[in-house]
């Protein structure tokens, strides 16, 4: 049974969750979609599961620290555990169309879902794009420039889909 | 880090797994460092960019599957990747290899990357949790790697440019470094009782000699698209059962160095 003080605590991880910021880009957690699920056991014991987007990206370590930091304060928060799942990879689709908005914002192009979508220019629109660079200044990033309004921009790089079995 | 990965009831499967998840991790390692010695010197800021990402990649997959070997023991990860002697590490010896200019560079990529497409694919269908997860995860940022590797490579040899089929083009440094590096990537495919135990199982689902096969069919319509010639040869291995080259000695003193300098240090 869900008590009234379970779920206020749950609410209260969740605001937690959602006013943490990935250092690389400016989107909550929430919204780039890292969280799996938040658990509150024996009423006390928060866990949280994060889906990583770049399974080596330096800034995983930084969100966990900060999201334990952050459920920590709680009160009445006893035990805090933060985990990276991998029993389902993050995709585009689990990104919230603010989180989109907010990238879109900041000047990357954003694939509506997959790396392999024709690219469009974050300034002018057109698709007349040719790629730099797979590899931008962040795993999550490739470089590109327009050939129609002659500007360099990056876009935003979701793991390549599949590979066939 | 989560609870100790490797799970399995029978200690015969459960070491043969850990011995084929630290051939996984030691392949990492090994390549990851080889690669960020491009960092700053990569022929072009791009290629300098791409090969450090991929290094820093590769390290971090190394640490994942390390972790997944040590479990919940703490610093176990680190005492894995750098607390071991030389003769201890189980990557395949090209790995270790130095980096004999850029065109070595991106054929070993491009060879290693294929393999690794197909043990991410093995692994994701092991039936472990939460290895196989891990790997399907991973397989799907490898594939960047190898898209990298074989632009490279097609812009190298395969572009009808100048005299690139002739001996002193690209081509032929290319060539060169195809069959320095071949026999050393058959090497990839070197056994010990461990697969074995794994293939008897049902961990592990296809015996290396088929799994050969498949990377030579990934492989080989690359290579021929670039105009280059397999070479005919006899595998170079050793690695999987721990026997190296100086060159790891050399690699294993530089990159263990920081390590060596307080193993207890907490970062």
């Amino acid at each position: 049974m869900v008590t009234a003080a379970q779920s206020a605590l749950e609410q209260a991880v969740w605001d937690v969750l959602c006013s943490v910021e990935d250092p690389e880009l400016p989107i909550a957690i929430t919204d780039l979609g890292l969280v799996r699920d938040v658990r509150v056991e024996n009423g006390d014991a928060v866990r949280v599961r994060l889906v990583p987007t770049w399974t080596a990206c330096p800034a995983l370590a930084v969100i966990r620290g900060r999201v334990r930091d952050g459920v920590r304060a709680i009160a009445g928060v006893r035990e805090v555990s933060v985990d990276y799942t991998y029993d389902e990879p993050w995709t585009m689709e689990r990104m919230s169309a603010r989180g989109r908005r907010q990238l879109e914002a900041h000047g990357l192009a954003v694939p509506a879902c997959r790396f392999a979508e024709p690219p469009v220019c974050p300034y002018c629109g057109s698709a007349d794009v040719a790629i730099d660079s797979l590899f931008g200044p962040t795993l999550c990033r490739s470089t590109y420039v327009c050939r129609h309004c002659r500007n360099p921009f990056e876009r935003f790089k979701p793991p390549a889909e599949p590979a066939a079995p | 880090m989560s609870a100790p990965a490797v799970a399995i009831a029978d200690p015969a499967v459960r070491a043969a797994f850990r011995e084929w998840l630290l051939r996984v991790a030691d392949d990492e390692l090994t390549i990851g460092h080889r690669h960020s010695e491009w960092t700053g010197v990569g022929p072009d800021i791009e290629s300098d960019v791409a090969m450090s990402s991929i290094a820093q990649e590769e390290l971090g997959h190394a640490r994942l599957f390390y972790e997944q070997v040590a479990g919940d023991d703490p610093g176990g990860a680190d005492r894995l990747a750098y607390g071991r002697a030389p003769d201890d590490y189980r990557n395949a010896v090209l790995l270790e290899l130095p980096n004999q200019g850029w065109e070595f560079s991106i054929i070993r990529l491009a060879l290693y990357e294929a393999y690794e497409g197909l043990r991410l694919g093995l692994l994701a269908r092991c039936g472990q949790e939460p290895v196989a997860g891990l790997a399907a995860t991973l397989g799907r940022e490898e594939r960047y790697h190898g898209l990298f590797a074989s632009t490279w490579l097609e812009r190298l040899a395969g572009a009808p440019h100048g005299d690139a089929g002739g001996t002193a083009g690209p081509r032929a440094k290319v060539q060169a470094a195809l069959d320095a590096a071949w026999p050393y990537a058959l090497g990839f495919f070197e056994t010990t009782e461990a697969d074995e135990v794994l293939l008897g199982a049902g961990v592990l689902t296809q015996p290396a000699a088929q799994q050969r096969e498949s990377w030579e069919a990934a492989v080989r319509p690359l290579l021929a698209r670039c105009h280059l010639t397999v070479p005919v040869a006899a595998p170079r291995d050793g690695g999987r059962r721990g026997l190296h080259t100086a060159d790891l000695t050399q690699l294993h003193r530089e990159m263990t160095e920081v390590w060596r300098s307080d193993p207890e240090a907490r970062w």
